[in-house]
């Protein structure tokens, strides 16, 4: 029963986990500037068919991240594009661009399909992987997952331990007031949409090139997007509490395939399908975990101001484990 | 001695500036806000800019300000012409302006507030700026705690960070947008001094207000704004006689007090406890009798709002009971209120009181509760016409609910009232309206109550209390500080328990 | 332009502008696609060929563009009630899938004997229901758990992509060897009725004009759809009227779910006789941007409708003959939303810097 090393579990976790992490993180700054790209999805297939396509044409790696990164920026910037100057709502955008990059990536890509491509392989750090157990789990992988490490602080301190990080919160919560102190609410939340959408170009090029190498419809990378997004939430638009989430829901996928194999009779499709809608609902518990602390209790049954304190103290609790939305999120600013 | 001179970094601190705004015109469509508007901000001098509501003082400092475009006009700094398009323009100008709602970052600390704006780059210098807030608040006597988050902050606070944040910026011309709606006269007497001192060091100082006491007490000189025109200029010492006819040409006439006869209890709260705005509400009793007006004073925030809500079910306590005729009300929401005759209306009229998207005539379909199942066009129609001839709304059947302006909504609001209502709460009713709406809004208010209509309102105007309310119960900090009849109660008694003095006996 | 000169004027105005605007949509779609189409090395205008002949070409072509706009006009109308209250029902796809479902179960346990037209009243029934269900459970998550409507949506697709698959590889299998082709086909009198020479489905037809004229019923002449409109617009002063925003936003679903639901129905009465994995062919996601395209205009919706499905029956066959996928009809139909979209915009831009509406007349509190 227990043949499984844990070793090799953990490392394939944080392996797998990657991509989805890019994404996050790079969503989680977008939506802190106050933009939703719905797209992301579509995205991330998009840019991982333009990274095979382009490593596969001219054998560089570097130039097929670098062309899916910019697949994932101009995407999200359209979105912002639409927002911003042009008054059309987010989602609606979002949500057409997630369908037609989607359909696009297909089109495009049909004749790269099943085939061999270039890989990410794995850089082993010399001295530091042969730590007795974290060695073989943080470093002895491919270059686009270390970079997906390296990630989770360069975005976490940017956000919080930088002037220019707080400027972008505060496009976030009250773009009006931004505004009134002399800063262009429209050019920050454009700005850091492109920089968010490089990051999920990034999460599309390591699918393809590195962590479910190549292309073909469908690529494994459907559905990714979506998690993403609900990621962001879970984690509280909080870069390090949305890495928790992306290495939980690699953890639920790992643990899928280990289960499907001591659980044969049960079908494949329950075991793909299952991490998505569990993540779902994980909000659901949350959020109503939440509304129940601030509900307050009938008159009757709050007798002792104990109780008051219990709540009280529950509330500040699952703040801070779940935080606050942007107050502007999904919101943009038009000076007259 | 603190020398206000030294408040603010940059060398250029003892530089002079004067503004000339020379025949501004601000239309919007047809309606003509700013009507050539033309005066001169001198340095060194507080100016008043007064006016009732809607007579065009705000946009006009939006104007100055760079948040509007003016349609036609010039503004120069020194004699020299300037375009201010946008309020980063205005801030290299060195003007700065205190909004009448605060534009800062609830979610955020007193700190991260002060900073933004001022900063840039990717390396944080927060103890530099955390010293400059703590000693400039303390020179102009404010007490902050650089580490709270702002949502935490009472109203006059948070204006006092940003005072601290314009001066930081070195402005020159420091503008105040109604700045003592919903402040205590402790605070209000602190910015007082503040802004005389500053306008000593050679800072100018515009006050925006419709209130003439605060005008008179500051300014050293005044303009006078009327339907989009300067009615008229003055300069201290101030005849208050000839100043309320430039403000208002006639006086309208105030609504009489008649005597209370307040019948049987029709709304009552025992010990309720619940949370919501700053302070939420602590173990608050009240009880509210058929005919009576009771007025809700106090700072903003205060509980006031929250006792509304929770009284129209708005809001669910988490302790207390409130009672309706004897009949608990707990957990039957305002379906619940609204089914035994009582209506509720917000302070924030599009925002949670009518329907942007609906027109008037749909507003009316939408109140018509016949439980039929097509809608009943017509007879909304009919209802539509009447109320706008009734209620005196300046607007058309078909137009929409958001196009009206702010005293006009609340005629609609008023007008989509049940004909006979039990219980009717209002929050800050006539805020933002002009004296001869507000004076009317009341007059109709006390014809409900005439009737047998127990009315319960909330307002930061103690003279707009002191006026109509045949009771009044003061807040402060989520607790009833007291509980008064009007004939016991005068201005400085209840300005004494909104900032938290002893309650009056 | 000469000025206007009396009431007719600005109205044609109105309406050429409104002629220009869409056929610059148009052109612009049409250099976009055929800039894809080059980069995919596919000859563009024998795409375009293809396409058209594909769905126009003869009336059997025709008849299964219908046959695609029924369901395509069923979802469409069910997802005006939830984008009315303000809803994005993304949820849809699984709700059409769980009308199949339900639908299928029926058709599989019921009525061996007795007339065919029972069963299928009481199969359509039944997938209205379901389908409404699943809407429900996901506007209860929404309502009661304040999960986004978006998210539970997709979670309650996937998980009833999840059944579907269970149903087909599990309990419902065929004989022998179960595979992606779905369960066996349905007996011959459990085929939907097909009039012989025209090959359409007079039910199906009905079921979607139908729906069309019960939904523009519903929203213009009743007290629901005010409601709907109102609580869409601001729920918190919908409060104040009287109304309960949660109830609506359930009723708002269910009647989504339930349009869905008999979309799933006639897709497996009428369409494939059978369960399969993509029952559902996607008609749930198109059907927003059908409704987007239309700009939530009734009259509008049953055009776009059969103009999406034309181009979904048309590319059908790019696969064959040009080596190309057929997703194509999906990067035509996202980049008309768009251009539509981006045309809106530009409108509004327009409208704002050079007239100052009505709106701006309000007088701020000044």
């Amino acid at each position: 029963m227990l043949d499984i090393n844990i070793t090799i579990m953990l490392a394939s976790v944080l392996a797998g986990a990657a991509p989805v992490l890019l994404a996050t993180l790079g969503e989680t700054i977008t939506e802190r500037a106050g933009i939703v790209n719905l797209s992301l999805d579509g995205s991330i297939l998009l840019s991982a068919m333009t990274a095979f396509v382009v490593a596969y044409n001219t054998k560089s790696l570097v130039l097929g991240f670098a062309a899916a990164a910019l697949v994932g920026g101009l995407v999200a910037m359209i979105v912002a594009i639409f927002s911003i100057y042009l008054g059309q709502s987010q989602v609606a955008v979002g949500f057409v661009l997630t369908l037609m990059t989607r359909d696009l990536a297909y089109f495009l890509g049909n004749s790269y399909a099943r085939l061999q491509g270039p890989q990410a392989t794995p850089v082993p750090i010399p001295f530091l992987e042969n730590f007795p157990f974290i060695g073989p789990i943080f470093f002895t992988h491919s270059l686009p997952v270390y970079i997906s490490l390296f990630a989770i602080f360069a975005c976490w301190w940017y956000l919080f331990r930088t002037p220019m990080g707080l400027t972008l919160r505060s496009v976030g919560e009250h773009p009006a007031a931004a505004y009134a102190r002399g800063v262009n609410p429209g050019m920050h939340q454009l700005w850091y949409t492109l920089c968010g959408g490089l990051l999920v170009g990034l999460a599309g090029a390591t699918f393809s090139l590195a962590i479910k190498p190549g292309w073909g419809r469908p690529q494994g990378a459907e559905g990714t997007g979506w998690i993403a997004l609900a990621l962001v939430i879970f984690g509280g638009w909080h870069p390090i509490r949305a890495a928790f989430g992306a290495y939980l829901f690699s953890f639920l996928q790992v643990i899928g395939i280990y289960l499907q194999g001591w659980l044969p009779s049960v079908p494949t499709q329950v075991f793909q399908v299952a991490p998505f809608p569990l993540m779902i609902f994980t909000l659901l518990t949350i959020s109503y975990a939440q509304k129940a602390s601030e509900r307050g209790l009938p008159a009757e049954t709050a007798k002792q101001t104990g109780r008051i304190e219990r709540r009280a103290r529950l509330k500040r609790l699952l703040r801070v484990l779940t935080g606050n939305a942007p107050a502007a999120l999904g919101r943009p600013f038009r000076p007259e | 001695m603190t020398d206000y001179r030294l408040i603010g970094r940059s060398p250029n601190r003892f530089y002079l500036m004067q503004i000339d705004l020379k025949n501004i015109h601000k239309h919007y469509g047809s309606i003509r806000a700013n009507d050539g508007i033309s005066l001169i901000i001198r340095p060194g001098s507080i100016h008043g800019i007064l006016g009732e509501n809607g007579a065009g003082k705000s946009t006009l400092m939006k104007i100055l300000t760079g948040f509007a475009r003016k349609t036609s006009g010039s503004t120069l700094i020194d004699d020299q012409p300037v375009d201010i398009d946008t309020p980063a323009i205005a801030a290299q100008y060195k003007i700065g302006m205190l909004h009448q709602e605060p534009l800062d970052f609830t979610a955020l600390s007193v700190l991260d507030n002060f900073m933004i704006g001022q900063i840039s780059g990717v390396y944080q210098k927060k103890e530099t700026y955390q010293v400059e807030l703590m000693e400039t608040s303390a020179q102009l006597g404010f007490e902050l705690d650089p580490d709270v988050q702002v949502h935490r902050l009472t109203v006059g606070e948070r204006q006092q960070l940003e005072i601290l944040r314009l001066l930081a910026l070195n402005t020159r011309v420091l503008i105040l947008d109604e700045p003592t709606t919903g402040i205590s006269r402790n605070q209000k007497d602190i910015l007082f001094t503040g802004l005389k001192a500053l306008a000593g060091a050679g800072k100018s100082v515009i006050l925006v207000s419709h209130k003439l006491e605060d005008v008179i007490a500051l300014c050293d000189e005044v303009t006078v704004m009327r339907q989009g025109k300067v009615s008229g200029r003055m300069t201290a010492p101030f005849h208050t006689d000839r100043l309320l006819k430039m403000m208002f040409g006639t006086l309208p006439s105030p609504p009489v007090h008649r005597p209370a006869n307040p019948g049987k209890v029709a709304i009552a709260l025992d010990q309720v406890t619940a949370t919501g705005g700053r302070a939420g509400l602590e173990n608050c009793s009240a009880m509210i009798h058929e005919g009576e007006i009771v007025g809700l004073a106090g700072l903003e925030g205060s509980g006031q709002g929250v006792f509304l809500r929770v009284a129209a079910g708005l809001k669910r306590p988490i302790r207390g009971k409130i009672t309706f005729k004897g009949e608990m009300l707990n957990g039957t929401g305002y379906y619940g209120f609204k089914k035994r005759g009582g209506a509720f209306i917000p302070a924030s009229r599009i925002e949670e009181g009518l329907i942007p998207g609906l027109t008037i005539t749909e507003h009316f379909c939408l109140n018509e509760k016949q439980g039929s199942f097509f809608t009943v066009w017509r007879a909304a129609l009919k209802r539509a016409k009447e109320c706008i001839a009734q209620f005196n709304i300046k607007g058309r059947p078909a137009i929409d609910a958001a196009a009206l302006s702010g005293g006009n909504q609340q005629r609609l609001l008023l007008s989509l009232l049940p004909l006979n209502p039990t219980v009717l709460l209002l929050e800050n009713p006539t805020r933002g309206l002009d004296l001869g709406s507000a004076h009317w809004v009341w007059r109709h208010l006390q014809e409900h109550a005439a009737r047998g209509t127990a009315i319960v309102f909330s307002s930061s105007e103690l003279d707009e209390i002191l006026m109509v309310a045949d009771r009044t119960i003061v807040f402060y900090n989520g607790t009833v500080v007291t509980d008064i009849p009007a004939h016991k109660a005068d201005a400085d008694t209840l300005g004494r328990a909104v900032a938290g003095g002893e309650r009056p006996q | 332009m000469t000025s206007s000169s009396g009431p007719g004027s600005s109205k044609t105005r109105h309406i050429l502008g409104r002629f220009r605007q869409t056929a610059v949509s148009l052109l612009a779609v049409f250099i976009f696609t055929t800039l894809v189409l080059y980069l995919a090395g596919a000859p563009p205008f024998a795409a375009y060929y293809h396409i058209f002949m594909g769905s126009l070409g003869s009336w059997i072509k025709f008849s299964h563009v219908i046959k695609a706009w029924i369901p395509l006009t069923l979802c469409a109308c069910g997802l005006l009630y939830t984008f009315r209250i303000g809803l994005w029902n993304i949820g849809i796809e699984g709700q059409v899938m769980m009308g199949a479902v339900f639908a299928t179960a029926l058709l599989r346990t019921g009525v061996e004997d007795g007339s065919p037209a029972i069963s299928f009243f009481l199969a359509f029934l039944a997938a209205i229901m379901g389908g409404a269900i699943w809407a429900a459970i996901a506007g209860w998550l929404k309502t009661r758990g304040n999960v986004h409507e978006i998210f539970a949506g997709l979670g309650m697709n996937f998980v009833a992509q999840g059944i579907i698959l269970w149903l087909i590889f599990g309990p419902w299998k065929r004989p022998g060897v179960a595979s992606m082709s779905g369960t066996e086909l349905f007996p011959d009198n459990l085929w939907l009725f097909y009039l012989p020479d025209l090959r359409l489905s007079p039910i199906g037809l009905t079921m979607a004009l139908a729906a069309l004229g019960v939904t523009t019923l519903m929203l213009r002449y009743t007290r629901i759809g005010l409601n709907l409109k109102a609580i869409g617009a601001n729920p918190r002063a919908a409060v104040l009227f009287g109304l309960k925003p949660g109830q609506y936003m359930l009723l708002a679903m269910a009647f989504a779910g339930g349009f869905a639901g008999l979309a799933g129905a006639f897709q497996v009465t009428g369409v494939y006789h059978r369960l399969i994995p993509s029952i559902s062919s996607n008609y749930g996601y198109l059907a927003l941007m059908v409704v987007m395209l239309a700009n939530f205009n009734i009259w509008l919706v049953p055009v776009v409708a059969l103009f999406f499905a034309g181009l979904n029956v048309g590319s059908i066959q790019l696969p064959i003959v040009l080596q190309v996928d057929s997703s194509l009809a999906g990067v035509i139909q996202g980049a008309l939303v768009l251009t539509v979209l981006a045309a809106h915009g530009f409108h509004g831009w327009r409208k704002q810097s050079q007239i100052k509406t009505l709106s701006e007349g309000a007088v701020p509190n000044a």
